[in-house]
């Protein structure tokens, strides 16, 4: 079980109050993650939640019971760090280990429990080496081991991946997703990266500043951002915002259309641009086109490969359904 | 960052060396003021009552008093100077491409390790002795008349063989510095047309500035402290009474502890003084 | 600064680091050459580099006139127990300010190391009276304690300067892991901080075992160490220039021998852990 509740929590290192009070809760079995540019206090909301700071007013709650000011130790849950933080002079078995033999269990069992977890992470090869001798990937495995050998009530992944290079990232974020859908246990995972939030997330919380933007599930986030900051930092590439005479037509301050929801033309079309830069990915073509309506380039998508010459006129055409609005202080126009 | 626990575990933890250093600092400090203001005669009839300033102004004004003082500080200074030069050109020396270069280190380490009252006997009588000692034969050698090492230039030779004990210090500390020296520093340094001199003068030296700080740090927290070199060598004739060893004369040779005691004090306050102005320098370079 | 040079250029570095790596290390080599000499040899004119019969006569003597086991051994126990004992205070108290620091942890190390400035002759009486009323007068005990309280300073520093260099994350984890701060100390921090502890213990020990203030002045025969042995060979035995050489040598000779065989590690601590 891991139902985490965070009731009116805030935090503050010395006269800087880094985060302002702050309500959320945490389902049992739910994939959450926190996600934010970096400085957003995502990371020190997990170490609040694991124990590893203290929270200055408030109370956290784990399962119902007050953990506020339990020590990170009794709290029942595991933590994956960014840089892994292996025991780098025990073997890897060793280090999956230290966590039981930390909770006195016997022997056996740990042996079992080992065994068990190096199987399911394919370490089994590997359990007399040292972290030293391991690539990133398997480290990463390593540190994921030691977690779940405890059984603990919620997983706390701390930017897991960033330290892995493009290829691995893939397949550990799928990794760790099959992890949470076998054990069904509560993971909250911290990340700047939208892409892992969006692909791995039941629950996105989106942070600023210390302040939760929006909380809902990735698609809730891409249809129905709830603000500006929240759409401009969920998607792939970025949302296109534009304020001004053009939003105005709308009824709104600022209005936001995805690039995937552009159509372009070489004849006619609602906004008239020049095509700027042109990234080719075959599957997709991203076009940058510098329209009057805003002094920002717009981005375009359009499915597949479709060519335009440098500086060449074109025509974009919003599709209504999608366009979101926003008012002046940000907030989403229903 | 930490929490609260952590925190006060942390108090907890260091309890111990602050109060073992707190008790050792203050005890005996508070003792010798203490002393200080009395007149206190263990051999002739004890502690006989206060005394008022009486030690502080019959220290100062003894006639060793300030060639005590210039001593010590010409001791400290000669050595550092010697020290930190020597190990800088004997550092860049020994970070060139050489066979055996392991080896060398170790010759240069090993007098590190001999007891100071070793090297002070050995100095003394194989090599400084005027009839016997090496130097002497040396000096016949060339057809030049022997010196009497630890009579006529006696604080030179105490500074040389002090050099020699902490040298090996100095240079091990400046040959790990310069190593970690990025190459290509130097390398762009070159290429904007920078000649030798300017190279060491812009770019090693600064990069040693560190590693210099710690090198007198350390070296003077030993050097004001010196004592067995001279206990066992001129046992403080012939201008080597630094004023460790003149308060150590007044105390154990003249059992005047009161005497000593206002010594002792002058000696804290001297010591205080060299402690205030290198702790600034190395609080500074703590953070980095 | 490592890159290739002419072979001209790496003989001439190799001949000039060697004759001045010679040079310092000439008096201990003569003390060593003079000790396996007679006493006659020892002050022949013009002095014998190589030539000489060599004999075991001083050693012998220097055995039969002071008893060097007992000398010997309370260098070991005070230089090992000072050592042994400043670490045990030095660990919790360098954890606390590498890992908790707060805002007057930088005033604690730099107060702590001002306390070794503090003139030992100033204190010297007070600490000597102290020592009578405990009865620890030329003791070993008295010594160790000592030892390891002028030592202290230094085994912080250092121990805090290579904790410094271990990831807090790695520390983090353990206590997630449910390791209580003992378990954490114990199990994670010192591990990993082997090299450091054992350059920082080296570095001690020779500090220890060569300290000549307080072992001169707070012991006559049962506590006194190799540097009260050695110095009672100053003048006028010192003019036996064979047995004054035989018996440094057998005081120095430990250290020597334990500094050469763990080189590694006491380059690393002779830096005081301040320099990488």
């Amino acid at each position: 079980m891991g139902r985490i509740q965070l009731k009116s929590v805030t935090k503050s290192f010395g006269d800087i109050q880094v985060i302002p009070p702050l309500d959320l809760t945490i389902e049992d079995g739910e994939f959450t993650v926190f996600v934010g540019p970096s400085g957003c206090g995502k990371s020190t909301l997990l170490r609040l939640i694991a124990g590893l700071e203290d929270i200055t007013t408030g109370t956290i709650e784990i399962d119902g019971n007050d953990a506020t000011n339990l020590v990170p130790a009794k709290r029942g849950l595991a933590m994956v760090f960014q840089s892994y933080a292996l025991y780098p002079h025990m073997s890897v078995r060793k280090n999956i280990a230290f966590p039981l033999k930390m909770a006195k269990m016997d022997p056996a069992e740990i042996d079992k429990r080992i065994e068990a977890a190096a199987s399911v992470l394919n370490l089994t090869a590997y359990l007399d080496r040292r972290p030293g001798q391991l690539s990133g990937g398997q480290r990463q495995r390593v540190a994921i081991g030691r977690a779940i050998v405890r059984e603990p009530a919620a997983f706390l992944f701390d930017e897991p991946l960033s330290n892995l290079d493009a290829a691995l990232r893939v397949g550990m974020r799928l990794e760790i997703s099959e992890l949470h859908k076998r054990l069904a246990t509560t993971m909250i995972y911290v990340t700047h990266d939208q892409v892992e939030a969006m692909t791995m997330a039941d629950k996105i919380v989106v942070l600023q500043a210390g302040v939760i933007e929006q909380v809902g599930s990735p698609l809730e986030l891409y249809q129905r951002p709830r603000n500006t900051f929240v759409a401009g930092f969920i998607g792939s590439p970025k949302m296109n915002l534009i304020s001004g005479a053009e939003a105005q037509k709308h009824d709104a301050a600022t209005i936001g259309i995805r690039p995937e929801h552009i159509d372009i033309s070489e004849s006619s079309g609602a906004w008239k641009g020049k095509i700027g830069v042109s990234e080719h990915l075959g599957s997709d073509t991203f076009f940058h086109v510098q329209c009057d309506v805003t002094d920002e380039p717009l981005t375009v998508r359009a499915t597949g490969e479709v060519s335009f010459k440098y500086g060449s006129e074109v025509y974009l055409t919003p599709r209504p359904e999608h366009l979101h609005r926003f008012n002046e202080q940000g907030l989403r126009i229903e | 960052m930490a929490t609260k626990a952590s925190r006060s575990a942390a108090r907890l933890m260091m309890a111990p060396a602050v109060i073992l250093l707190l008790g050792w600092m203050l005890v005996p400090l508070i003792m010798t003021l203490w002393f200080s203001f009395r007149t206190y005669l263990p051999l002739r009839g004890g502690d006989q009552g206060w005394t008022g300033f009486d030690n502080y102004v019959r220290f100062v004004s003894s006639s060793a008093f300030w060639p005590a003082v210039q001593t010590t500080l010409v001791i400290v200074l000669g050595v550092l100077v010697i020290t930190v030069c020597l190990g800088i050109l004997l550092a860049i020396l020994l970070d060139q491409p050489m066979w055996g270069q392991g080896v060398v280190r170790i010759l240069v380490i090993a007098p590190f390790f001999v007891m100071p009252t070793v090297s002070a006997l050995v100095w003394k009588n194989m090599f400084m002795d005027p009839v016997n000692g090496l130097l002497a034969h040396l000096w016949r050698f060339f057809g030049a008349d022997p010196i009497s090492w630890l009579s006529d230039a006696s604080l030179q030779s105490i500074i040389m063989i002090v050099s020699w004990q902490w040298l090996p210090f100095a240079t091990l500390i400046l040959l790990t510095a310069i190593q970690s020296l990025d190459s290509e520093q130097l390398e762009a340094a070159e290429m904007d047309g920078a000649p030798v001199l300017k190279r060491f003068a812009y770019i090693v030296l600064p990069h040693l500035s560190r590693a210099i700080t710690i090198v007198i740090l350390i070296q003077t927290i030993f050097l004001l402290a010196i004592f067995a070199e001279i206990f066992v060598t001129t046992g403080g004739a012939f201008g080597t009474r630094t004023l460790s060893y003149l308060i150590f004369q007044r105390v154990l040779e003249s059992q005047n502890v009161g005497l000593g005691s206002a010594g002792g004090v002058y000696a804290i306050i001297l010591a205080n003084i060299v402690a205030i102005f290198l702790m600034r320098i190395v609080g500074k370079n703590l953070d980095n | 600064m490592a890159r290739a040079v002419t072979p001209r250029r790496k003989l001439i570095n190799t001949g000039l680091a060697w004759a001045i790596g010679l040079l310092i290390f000439f008096p201990i080599l003569w003390t060593i050459l003079t000790s396996f000499k007679t006493e006659a040899q020892a002050i022949a004119s013009p002095p014998l580099f190589l030539g000489f019969d060599w004999t075991l006569e001083n050693y012998g003597v220097v055995m039969e006139r002071s008893n060097y086991a007992r000398f010997l051994m309370n260098s070991i126990i005070i230089a090992g127990g000072s050592t042994v004992l400043g670490l045990i205070v030095a660990v919790p108290a360098a954890w606390s300010m590498a890992f908790v620091p707060s805002r007057r942890t930088k005033d604690i190390l730099l107060w702590m190391l001002s306390t070794k400035m503090l003139p030992a002759v100033g204190v010297l009486y007070p600490i000597y009276l102290l020592f009578i009323q405990l009865g620890l007068l030329d003791s070993r005990a008295g010594l160790v304690i000592v030892m390891m309280l002028i030592n202290l300073p230094i085994i912080v520093w250092m121990l805090y300067t290579y904790f410094r260099e271990i990831p807090v994350e790695i520390l983090e984890a353990a206590r997630m892991d449910g390791a209580t701060l003992k378990e954490e100390v114990l199990y994670i921090l010192t591990p990993m901080a082997v090299p450091g502890i054992a350059s920082t213990m080296l570095l001690n020990f020779i500090l220890a075992w060569n300290e000549a203030f307080w072992t001169l002045n707070l012991t006559a025969v049962d506590a006194a160490p190799l540097t009260a042995f050695i110095a009672s060979y100053s003048s006028p035995e010192g003019l036996f220039f064979a047995k004054l050489s035989a018996a440094s040598t057998m005081a120095i000779a430990p250290i020597l021998i334990l500094g050469w065989f763990s080189q590694k590690q006491l380059v690393r601590g002779l830096t005081f852990g301040a320099v990488k």
